[in-house]
C-alpha cells in the first residue's frame, strides 16, 4: 500500500487526506497545532453563536464531518501537536517513488539514530525524503521522535499573517488579524474596547466582524488599496465572481455586515502610526496615494486601545525549501496541474502555492492527495476539484491585484521604527548598513544587520527586510540566491532532543 | 602594477586591501556577491590554541598580532564602534554608526578534556605550544570553573589560551572590502572568471570573464573551496577540495559562555584529513547573545543537503561540555565548505608553473583568522619586500604539494 505523509492539517491537508484515503493509500497526517483545522477552522467553534450561522455552520459541518471521518479511519493516522522540524533530501537521482515495505512507519525513540554520513545513507539509495517530527507538549521533556520515509509527501503548511511595520507597531495592543481572530473566536477574549482594523485584503472584513461580535467597537476598517484598484480587481469580470458563488456571497455578506454594524470601511487609507508609551492609546490614519504613500494633510488621530493590522499572508515555505522544491518568481511553491512540485514524490497544496482562501486550499488538497496516492487525471472527484481550483485561482489573482502591497508604504517608517522585532533592528541602521557596505547580497546584509536572525527566523520580518533592502539599494543586483525562506530547522528544538543520547555521552566518549 | 584578485571572500577582501594600500591597482572579480560564500558560512574564530607548532601556527600568531591593528584601522577609517584595543570589548555598533563593528574580541579560549585519557595529550600539546611562543596556561579545574561557571562537572583538565579571539566574519569581510574600495580598488560582482589570457611569452596576462576580457600584470586566486575549478580554468590546477562544516545556533540567552570553549578532540579533527564525518564542539557566544556550536568536518564534495545525523552529533558533544545546553533551543543551523588542501597548509605565493599567477587560498577552517596575515605576506611577496615570517612553507612550490600539482595545461 502506498504510504502518504501529509504535513499540515488545515483545509488543504485535510482534503488531501480524504482524497488519498479514497484512493486506498495509507495516510499519516501531522500538524503542529493541538487540533486539525488549520488557521481557518481553528477559530470557528466559538463563532457559532454569531451572526452568520448558516454560512459558518455550513463550513463547520464540513469540517467536523471531515475530521471525524479521518479520526475514525484506521487507515489514517493523525498526529496532533507534531512539529515537523526538518526534512532531509535523498538523492534526486534515486528511485523516489519505489515501493518500500517499511516506509512511513513511525519510529519512536531511538530507532532513527543517525548513520555515519560517510557511509552511503540508507535513504539515499531509495531517493526519498526523510521527515523528522517531534510530537507532544513543546515544553515537555520527552516528546516523541517521529521519523518517516513516505512514498509520497504532501506539503500543506499554509501561510501566516504578514504585517508591514509602522511607527509604534511594536507597542502592546497591536495584533495581527490572525491573533485577534484567534483571541476573539477561540478564547472569546477581545483585544480591546476600541479597535482599528488596518492593512490590506479581504480577510480584514471577517476579522472586523468577529471583533464586533465580541462586543468590541471597531472604529474603522482601513484598507490601504484605493477604491478604484479594488473595483478594478474585484469587478473587472463580475460574471467570474458570480461563478465563485459561495466565496462571492461570503465576502459580500461581510461587506453587508460591516454596514449593519456601521463600521466605517475606508479605502485608500492606512494606519501609519500607533501612539502610546506602554500600550497603544491612539493611531494616526492617513489617505494614501496609489503607491501607498501617505498624502500630506490627510492625517487624522483616532483614540483606540488596540490595533489589528495585516497586509496579507506569507507562505510557510521552509519545509518545501528543505525538500528541494522550486519556488515561483513571487515566492510560492511551484506546482503543476497535479499539484506536483519539482521534487519527485513531493506535492504541495493550499496557501503555500498561492493565497486564495479555504475553497482553493481544499480543491488543491483534493487534487494533491489524489495524485500522491497514485490517482490519474480522469477521475471524477478530481474533475470537480479542478473546476473549483480554476475558479478560485482566478479570485486569488484578483485579490492580489486589488490588495497587493505597493512600495510607498516604506515612507511611513521613521529611522527608529523597529523592523526586526526579535533582534530589535531599526529602520535607520538597516538602511545605513546597507549603504555603508554597498552590499548586493541578502545573506551578507542579514548577517551584518542581524535582521531576521532572531527566534522567529525572519518569519515576521523577512519579506519586509527583503523589500526594504531592495529599495535602499536600488542599483544593487542581487548576486546571491539567499532568501528568508531557507530555514533548515523549521521549529526550534532543545539540544537534548536533537542529540543522540545526550545523557550517556560520557560513556561513549571513553569507550 | 595592475592586479586582478578573483574572489571576494575574506581572503580576497584582505588581499585587495593590502595590495591597494601599497599602491597597486586592484580589481576584484566575484561571480556572486561579496562576503556571501564560505566567509558567510562559518564562524569567526581567530585561534592559536588549535594549532600545533609549525608554519600554520606561525601564520596564526602573525595574524593574532595584526588583527587588533587592522580592527583599529578599520574603525578609524569606516567609523564603526570597533573597540580601540580589541581586548575584551567587542560591542556591537550602536545605532547611527556608519559601519557596523567587526566585533573583534580577544576573549580567550578554554580547551577542556572530559576523559581521563584526554588529560595527558591536552597537557603535552599545550607544552609544545608554549615552547613555540603560545600563551597556553594549564589551569586547575577550579580555575576553569571560575572562567566558565557552567562547565561540565566531568571536565578532567583544562588549558586557557588568552590570545584566542573572534571576529564577525561577514562584517569583517565587508569592512576589509570597503576599505579596499576607499583606497581605490574596484569590485566587479556578478562576474565570473571563465578562463585565462596568456601573453606571447606564456605568462598569464589576464582573465576571461562573463563580462569580457580583463588584463593585468598579475592574477591572484582567492576563490576559496572553488579554487580547484578556477585554477583549472586558468590552466594551472591546485588541489583544493571542499570540506563540509555545519554550525548550530541557539536562541539568544543571557551570557553564560565567556570564552571559546572546546573539547580537546577538536584539535584532532582539525589536523585530520579523514574524509569521514568528524565532529567536535567549539562553543562560543556571540555579541548578539546566541551561542554558536561548531562544527563538523566531512569531505562529501559540494553536497549541502541537511544531514540530521551530523546535527545530532554536534548537539550531543556540546551538551557534554556545557550540560545546560541540553535544555537550550537550537533555532538555526547553517554550513559551508572549507577550502581543504591535502598537506593542510594554505597556498600563499606565486605558482611555480605559470608566471603571473599567484594564490591566496586553501585556508580550510582558519581562513577568517588567517586572512590578514595572508594578505600581508602576499603583499610582501608581490612587492618584493622581506616578509615578516618565512613564506616558504606556504609556497605553492613546496615539496609536499608537488605530487598534487599537475603540469600546466
Ligand atoms: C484572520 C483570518 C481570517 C480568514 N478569513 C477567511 C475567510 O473568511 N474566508 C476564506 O476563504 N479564508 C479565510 N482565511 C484564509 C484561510 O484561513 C486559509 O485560506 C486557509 O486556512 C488555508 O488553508 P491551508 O490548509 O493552506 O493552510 P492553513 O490553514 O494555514 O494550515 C496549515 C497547517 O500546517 C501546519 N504546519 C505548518 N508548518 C508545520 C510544520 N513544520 N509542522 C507541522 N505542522 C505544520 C499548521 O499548524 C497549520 O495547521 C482567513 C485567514 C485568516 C488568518
Ligand atoms: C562551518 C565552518 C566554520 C568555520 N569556522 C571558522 C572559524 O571559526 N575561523 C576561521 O578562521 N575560519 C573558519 N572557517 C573557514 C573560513 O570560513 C574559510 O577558510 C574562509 O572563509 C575562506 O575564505 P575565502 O575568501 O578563501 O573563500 P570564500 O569566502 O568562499 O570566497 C571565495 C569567493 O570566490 C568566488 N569565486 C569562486 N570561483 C569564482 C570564479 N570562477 N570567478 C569569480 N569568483 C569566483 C566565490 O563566489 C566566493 O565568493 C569555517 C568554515 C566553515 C565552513
Amino acid at each position: 500500500m502506498r504510504e502518504i505523509l501529509i504535513i499540515g492539517a488545515g483545509p488543504a491537508g485535510l482534503a488531501a487526506a480524504r482524497a488519498a484515503r479514497a484512493r486506498g493509500a495509507s495516510v499519516t497526517l501531522l500538524d503542529a497545532a493541538d487540533d486539525v483545522g488549520g488557521q481557518y477552522w481553528r477559530h470557528l467553534p466559538a463563532s457559532l453563536s454569531a451572526g452568520r450561522e448558516d454560512l459558518l455552520h455550513h463550513g463547520w459541518a464540513t469540517f467536523t464531518a471531515l475530521r471525524s471521518d479521518l479520526d475514525d479511519d484506521p487507515g489514517c493516522r493523525i498526529v496532533r501537536g507534531a512539529q515537523v522540524w526538518a526534512i532531509e533530501r535523498g538523492e534526486t537521482t534515486g528511485r523516489p517513488d519505489a515501493a518500500r515495505p517499511d516506509a512511513a512507519r513511525p519510529d519512536a525513540g531511538n530507532r532513527d539514530t543517525g548513520r555515519p554520513d560517510a557511509e552511503p545513507a540508507e535513504h539515499d539509495d531509495r531517493g526519498g525524503h526523510v521527515v523528522h517530527a517531534l510530537a507532544g507538549p513543546v515544553d515537555g521533556t520527552d516528546r516523541e521522535r517521529i521519523t518517516l520515509t513516505p512514498d509520497a509527501l504532501v506539503l500543506a503548511t499554509g501561510a501566516h499573517d504578514r504585517t508591514l511595520p509602522f511607527p509604534g507597531w511594536d507597542l502592546p495592543g497591536v495584533f495581527t488579524p490572525g491573533a485577534a481572530q484567534a483571541l476573539a473566536k477561540g478564547e472569546r477574549v477581545t483585544v480591546g474596547e476600541r479597535v482599528a482594523v488596518a492593512g490590506a485584503g479581504p480577510f480584514l472584513l471577517p476579522v472586523a466582524a468577529s471583533l464586533v461580535q465580541t462586543g468590541t467597537t471597531v472604529v474603522g476598517v482601513f484598507e490601504a488599496s484605493r477604491a478604484r484598484t479594488l473595483a478594478a480587481g474585484w469587478l473587472s469580470r463580475p460574471w467570474r465572481l458570480a461563478r465563485a458563488g459561495k466565496k462571492g456571497a461570503e465576502l459580500a455578506g461581510y461587506a453587508a455586515g460591516q454596514l449593519r454594524h456601521r463600521i466605517p470601511y475606508r479605502t485608500g487609507t492606512a494606519v501609519i502610526r500607533a501612539h502610546g508609551t506602554d500600550a497603544v492609546t491612539a493611531v494616526t490614519v492617513a489617505k494614501l496615494d496609489r503607491d501607498w504613500r501617505p498624502i500630506p494633510g490627510t492625517e487624522r488621530r483616532i483614540p483606540v486601545d488596540a490595533v489589528c493590522a495585516g497586509h496579507g499572508f506569507t507562505p510557510r515555505l521552509e519545509l518545501a525549501v528543505a525538500a528541494g522544491c522550486v519556488l515561483t518568481g513571487d515566492s510560492f511553491v511551484a506546482v503543476d496541474d497535479a499539484q506536483r512540485t519539482s521534487e519527485p514524490g513531493v506535492y504541495a497544496a493550499g496557501e503555500i502555492t498561492g493565497i486564495g482562501g479555504v475553497e482553493l486550499a481544499m480543491a488543491e488538497g483534493s487534487i494533491a492527495g489524489h495524485h500522491a496516492a497514485g490517482g490519474d487525471t480522469g477521475t471524477s472527484p478530481v474533475r470537480a476539484a479542478r473546476v473549483a481550483r480554476g475558479v478560485h485561482r482566478d479570485i486569488a489573482r484578483r485579490i492580489e491585484a486589488a490588495h497587493g502591497i505597493r512600495p510607498g508604504w516604506s515612507s511611513w517608517l521613521d529611522d527608529d521604527t523597529v523592523i526586526c522585532r526579535c533582534e530589535e533592528v531599526r529602520h535607520g541602521p538597516l538602511r545605513d548598513t546597507a549603504a555603508a557596505t554597498a552590499s548586493t547580497s541578502l545573506r551578507s546584509l542579514k548577517l551584518s544587520t542581524r535582521a531576521g536572525l532572531g527566534i522567529c527566523q525572519g518569519r515576521m520580518c523577512g519579506r519586509t527586510v527583503d523589500a526594504l533592502l531592495r529599495q535602499h539599494a536600488p542599483h544593487a543586483h542581487r548576486n546571491d540566491n539567499a532568501t528568508f525562506d531557507h530555514r533548515p530547522l523549521a521549529f526550534p528544538l532543545r539540544l537534548a532532543e536533537l542529540a543522540d543520547h545526550p545523557k550517556d555521552n560520557d560513556r561513549k566518549e571513553s569507550a | 602594477m595592475d592586479v586582478i584578485v578573483i574572489g571576494a571572500g575574506i581572503i580576497g577582501a584582505a588581499v585587495a586591501r593590502e595590495l591597494t594600500r601599497s599602491g597597486i591597482a586592484v580589481t576584484v572579480i566575484e561571480r556572486g556577491a561579496a562576503a556571501s560564500a564560505t566567509s558567510a558560512s562559518g564562524e569567526g574564530n581567530v585561534l592559536v590554541s588549535d594549532k600545533e607548532p609549525g608554519p600554520e601556527l606561525v601564520l596564526a600568531q602573525y595574524s593574532a598580532r595584526l588583527w587588533p591593528q587592522v580592527a583599529r584601522e578599520l574603525a578609524d577609517e569606516l567609523g564603526g564602534t570597533i573597540p580601540a584595543d580589541g581586548l575584551g570589548g567587542g560591542h556591537r555598533a550602536g545605532s547611527g554608526a556608519a559601519f557596523p563593528s567587526i566585533e573583534f574580541d580577544r576573549k580567550g579560549g578554554l580547551v577542556v578534556a572530559t576523559t581521563d585519557a584526554g588529560i595527558e595529550p591536552l597537557r603535552d600539546f599545550a607544552a609544545t605550544q608554549v615552547a613555540a611562543g603560545v600563551d597556553a596556561r594549564p589551569v586547575t579545574l577550579d580555575e576553569a570553573r571560575e572562567l566558565e561557571p557552567d562547565l561540565t562537572p566531568s571536565a578532567t583538565a583544562a588549558v586557557y589560551y588568552p590570545e584566542d579571539a573572534q571576529v564577525q566574519p561577514v562584517i569583517a569581510t565587508e569592512a576589509l572590502l570597503a576599505s579596499a574600495r576607499r583606497s581605490g580598488a574596484s569590485v566587479l560582482e556578478g562576474t565570473e572568471v571563465t578562463g585565462g589570457l596568456r601573453g606571447a611569452d606564456g605568462r598569464l596576462s589576464g582573465v576571461r570573464t562573463t563580462a569580457g576580457d580583463l588584463h593585468a600584470d598579475a592574477v591572484v586566486t582567492a576563490a576559496g573551496p572553488w579554487s580547484a575549478e578556477l585554477t583549472a580554468r586558468l590552466g594551472a590546477p591546485v588541489p583544493v577540495q571542499p570540506r563540509r562544516g555545519v554550525v548550530l545556533v541557539t536562541s539568544r540567552m543571557r551570557p553564560r559562555i565567556f570564552h571559546k570553549v572546546y573539547d580537546a578532540d577538536y584539535v584532532d579533527a582539525v589536523g585530520s584529513g579523514d574524509a569521514a564525518l568528524q565532529t567536535s564542539s567549539v562553543i562560543e557566544s556571540t555579541a548578539a547573545g546566541t551561542v554558536l556550536i561548531g562544527s563538523s568536518r566531512q569531505r562529501i564534495g559540494f553536497d549541502d543537503r541537511l544531514r540530521v545525523a551530523v546535527l545530532r552529533e554536534i548537539a550531543a558533544k556540546a551538551a557534554n561540555v556545557f550540560p545546560f545546553l541540553a535544555d537550550t533551543p537550537a533555532m538555526r543551523c547553517y554550513g559551508g565548505f572549507r577550502p581543504f588542501v591535502p598537506d593542510h597548509l594554505p597556498l600563499i605565493g606565486a605558482d611555480p608553473r605559470l608566471p603571473g599567477l599567484w594564490h591566496a587560498t586553501g585556508h580550510e577552517g582558519a581562513g577568517i583568522g588567517l586572512s590578514v596575515a595572508t594578505a600581508a605576506l602576499l603583499r610582501d611577496l608581490m612587492t618584493g619586500t622581506e616578509p615578516a615570517i618565512d613564506a616558504l612553507p606556504f609556497s605553492p612550490a613546496r615539496p609536499s604539494l608537488a605530487e598534487h600539482l599537475q603540469e600546466v595545461m
